[in-house]
């Protein structure tokens, strides 16, 4: 594998497996729909994160075919693609979270800082707190508010007094667009919340622990358009000094906050690219037909 | 909705579908209810049969009759040689004091048979009671004293009606003299019907109205409690490993169907391994609540292990993924968010373990808490007894007066497990309240 990615270009000549994404066809004639090979800008000048043929098995069944992907600083990644693709299942390799499923293997190399972050030697816990994680269906704790936020803080030693705890809890909340809705009611159980405040919450907990990457799944499918709009004021924000993943089934909500957008299909990864070359012309005949509704 | 398709023939419409197997749902639901009731209903039916017969034969236990005695404290027979030392004191005949009280009485009683029998009517105890308070209070001797002592357990139960006097003399232990001295002392008001504190604050006696439970609730207490503190730590640890951290394999399963195995061993078994392994291989006291403890902690095990399995499972993965998922050490994420959820579950696992080994006898007969033991144990290496083993130990006494006190001991325990389910469900809501 190559170890430079200064430059996107020769990383991908060098690459043998995405070759075929130099040749760029003309937007009119597509890459024919059975074509499995990433086509578009895997790579990027300045990666985080940056992915080698990572393949996902859950028993024998293989989830995620090759995927080779960067995560660039600074940068928000959209992926999207229809229901069961592997969204999910990509992105919970990049904290290790599949190890907590029985019979899920997770293969290839995952660099992160010059680490392979999928190796067995890599300790989870330090992983987890750099690399947060909202899941797709929201988990709060089953305890009061302010504990859900707490606890990550308080684990890692965050904070030194309860006012700063409080600050934490406090920042975290509003971030989330939460606090106005909760600030009276800290102590009363998490799970209490509708569904959409749930969502908040679980993001406000992942931003409280300050990670640098931020993987984020269907962070806003619960959401109405002004709490939406909170959370990417958020991401956009964020994305000043992290690097944030976001799972969408939402093509505006892609095209809004992303830079890169990837797209997913079976457990491939078909095309990423420039979020508005993704949306404006796709090279790909699947990325066309999804994002023009066509799929399925 | 559902109109007719442009195909086929008009189709039926669902709610008439519905409507027509309504009837029989109804039916089903309804005949299911009557079952469950059924079967609640005899539950309960025979619950109450037993707590009523229970009840019923034992309630009397709990009132003793005394009777009242003038004692006069002659110091020739106490301390000839006028000595006012403790152990010359405790030394004296006072159960002949007791005697000529009695003699004095009832002073036409003549012929020794007949003396015996007046003898009889107190308490072998009355004279210790005596002891007692003239040690207490030497200056008491000299005098003529009223002693309110305990009657003994055939006069207790003549007493409580529970003597068919009607039956011929022969026939019955109670001979009519005494139901006759018996029936003056009530009118003179020498008799007098007393909670049975005796009871409550003995341990075991030949005697029944020397008889208390003390012995074998003290015994019961100790056992169960180094039970617990063995029993629910090791249990919750062994849950907490197989269900969080060990590796699913041939060998973890061979654990799991082993430890089911386990839950179902006759418990006599435990008590031949304790018997082998703790007394004969450790030479432990015979006996004593620490071994007792121990066998109860071998057999509780697999209810504890299993129930706590069942209730860590309970747990939704998602929470512990969601601690882990911010970055909390698997042994944090289960100490703070998966432990405090799955503890309601544990606790009743527990709590059941626990009102079993606190009703077990068989496994403690093997390894000697069988023994007559008179003493109130104090700590876990003393000889002791348990309640249902003193249960079966007065069930098996000849005495009537231990029927009573066998029905007696019965409700004790009974209470004991209901606090015991009462406690169980108040920590439940205790700990289901936090969240
Ligand atoms: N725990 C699991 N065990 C077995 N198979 C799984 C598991 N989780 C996911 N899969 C399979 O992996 C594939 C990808 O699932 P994944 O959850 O990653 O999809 P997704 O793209 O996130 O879909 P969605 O948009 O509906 O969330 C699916 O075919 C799914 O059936
Ligand atoms: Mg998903």
């Amino acid at each position: 594998m190559e170890t430079t990615k200064t430059e996107v270009e020769s990383a991908d000549f060098e690459n043998t497996h995405v070759e075929d994404a130099v040749e760029v066809p003309p937007s009119e004639d597509r890459v024919p729909r059975d074509h499995r090979e990433t086509i578009g800008q895997l790579r990027v000048s300045d990666p985080r994160i940056s992915c080698t043929d990572v393949n996902v098995y859950y028993g024998d069944k293989q989830a995620i075919y090759n995927v080779s992907l960067d995560l660039g600083k600074n940068e928000i990644l959209a992926m999207i693609g229809p229901s069961g693709c592997g969204k999910s299942t990509f992105l919970r390799c990049l904290n290790r979270m599949n190890d907590t499923i029985d019979g899920c293997r997770v293969t290839g190399t995952i660099n992160m800082d010059g680490l392979d972050i999928n190796s067995k030697e890599i300790d989870v816990v330090p992983l987890r707190a750099n690399v947060g994680m909202v899941f797709q269906k929201p988990n709060p704790f089953p305890k009061s508010i302010y504990e859900n936020i707490a606890f990550g803080p308080r684990i890692h030693g965050l904070a030194k007094h309860k006012d700063e705890l409080d600050e934490i809890v406090e920042t975290s909340l509003k971030r989330a667009g939460l606090w106005n809705e909760v600030k009276d009611r800290l102590e009363q159980p998490g799970t209490g919340l509708s569904g959409g405040q749930q969502q908040r919450l679980c993001i406000a907990r992942t931003i409280a622990v300050e990670p640098e990457v931020i993987l984020m799944d269907e962070p806003c499918s619960a959401l109405d358009p002004i709490s939406t709009a909170t959370v990417e004021d958020l991401m956009m924000e964020l994305k000043e000094h992290y690097t944030i993943a976001i799972v969408t089934h939402s093509m505006q909500q892609a095209a809004r906050v992303s830079q890169r957008t990837a797209y997913f299909h079976l457990g491939y990864l078909i095309e990423v690219g420039e979020t508005g070359q993704i949306f404006r012309d796709p090279r790909h005949q699947l990325t066309e037909d999804y994002i023009t509704g066509r799929f399925g | 909705m559902n109109t007719p398709t442009s195909t086929g023939a008009p189709r039926r419409r669902t709610i008439d579908i519905v409507n027509a197997g309504l009837k029989k749902r109804r039916r089903a639901e309804r005949r299911f209810r009557l079952y469950g009731m059924t079967a609640i209903s005899m539950g309960l039916l025979f619950l109450l049969t037993l707590f009523g017969s229970i009840i019923s034969k034992g309630y009397t236990a709990f009132w003793q009759h005394y009777m009242l005695i003038d004692v006069t404290l002659t110091p020739a027979d106490i301390a000839p040689d006028g000595s006012r030392d403790p152990q010359v004191l405790a030394k004296a005949n006072y159960m002949g004091l007791v005697k000529a009280s009695l003699r004095e009485m009832f002073p036409e009683v003549t012929g020794r048979r007949d003396k015996r029998r007046l003898y009889k009517l107190v308490s072998s105890g009355a004279a210790s009671e005596v002891r007692k308070r003239v040690l207490e209070d030497p200056a008491l001797i000299g005098k003529t004293v009223g002693f309110w002592v305990p009657t003994d357990d055939e006069v207790d139960l003549l007493l409580k009606g529970r003597v068919n006097t009607q039956l011929p003399e022969s026939q019955r232990r109670v001979k009519d003299n005494v139901v006759a001295w018996v029936e003056t002392l009530k009118q003179q008001g020498r008799i007098q019907k007393r909670f049975n504190t005796i009871f409550f604050t003995h341990g075991d006696s030949r005697n029944p109205e020397q008889a208390g439970i003390l012995g074998a609730v003290s015994g019961s207490f100790l056992t169960l409690l180094v039970t617990l503190l063995l029993a629910f730590p090791i249990g919750v640890a062994a849950a907490v490993y197989l269900e969080e951290f060990a590796p699913r394999n041939w060998f973890t399963d061979l654990i799991e169907v082993n430890i089911n195995n386990l839950a179902a061993v006759p418990s006599i078994v435990f008590g031949l391994l304790g018997l082998a392994v703790f007394l004969n291989f450790f030479h432990l006291p015979r006996s004593a609540p620490l071994v007792g403890g121990l066998v109860l902690t071998l057999m509780t095990l697999p209810t504890i292990i299993i129930a706590s399995r069942a209730a860590l499972k309970s747990v939704p993965p998602s929470i512990k993924e969601a601690a882990l998922g911010v970055g909390a050490s698997p042994m944090q994420a289960i100490y703070y968010h998966v432990l405090p959820l799955a503890m309601p579950g544990m606790l009743t696992g527990t709590i059941i373990g626990m009102a079993q080994a606190l009703g077990e006898s068989a496994p403690l007969l093997m390894i000697g808490m069988v023994a007559f033991i008179v003493d109130v144990p104090h700590g876990v290496f003393d000889p002791a007894t348990v309640l249902p083993v003193q249960i079966y130990l007065w069930a098996d006494s000849p005495e009537r007066a231990f029927v009573e006190r066998t029905s007696a001991a019965i409700i004790v325990l009974l209470a004991f497990l209901v606090t015991m389910n009462l406690l169980a469900v108040i920590l439940r809501r205790r700990f289901e309240r936090r969240w």
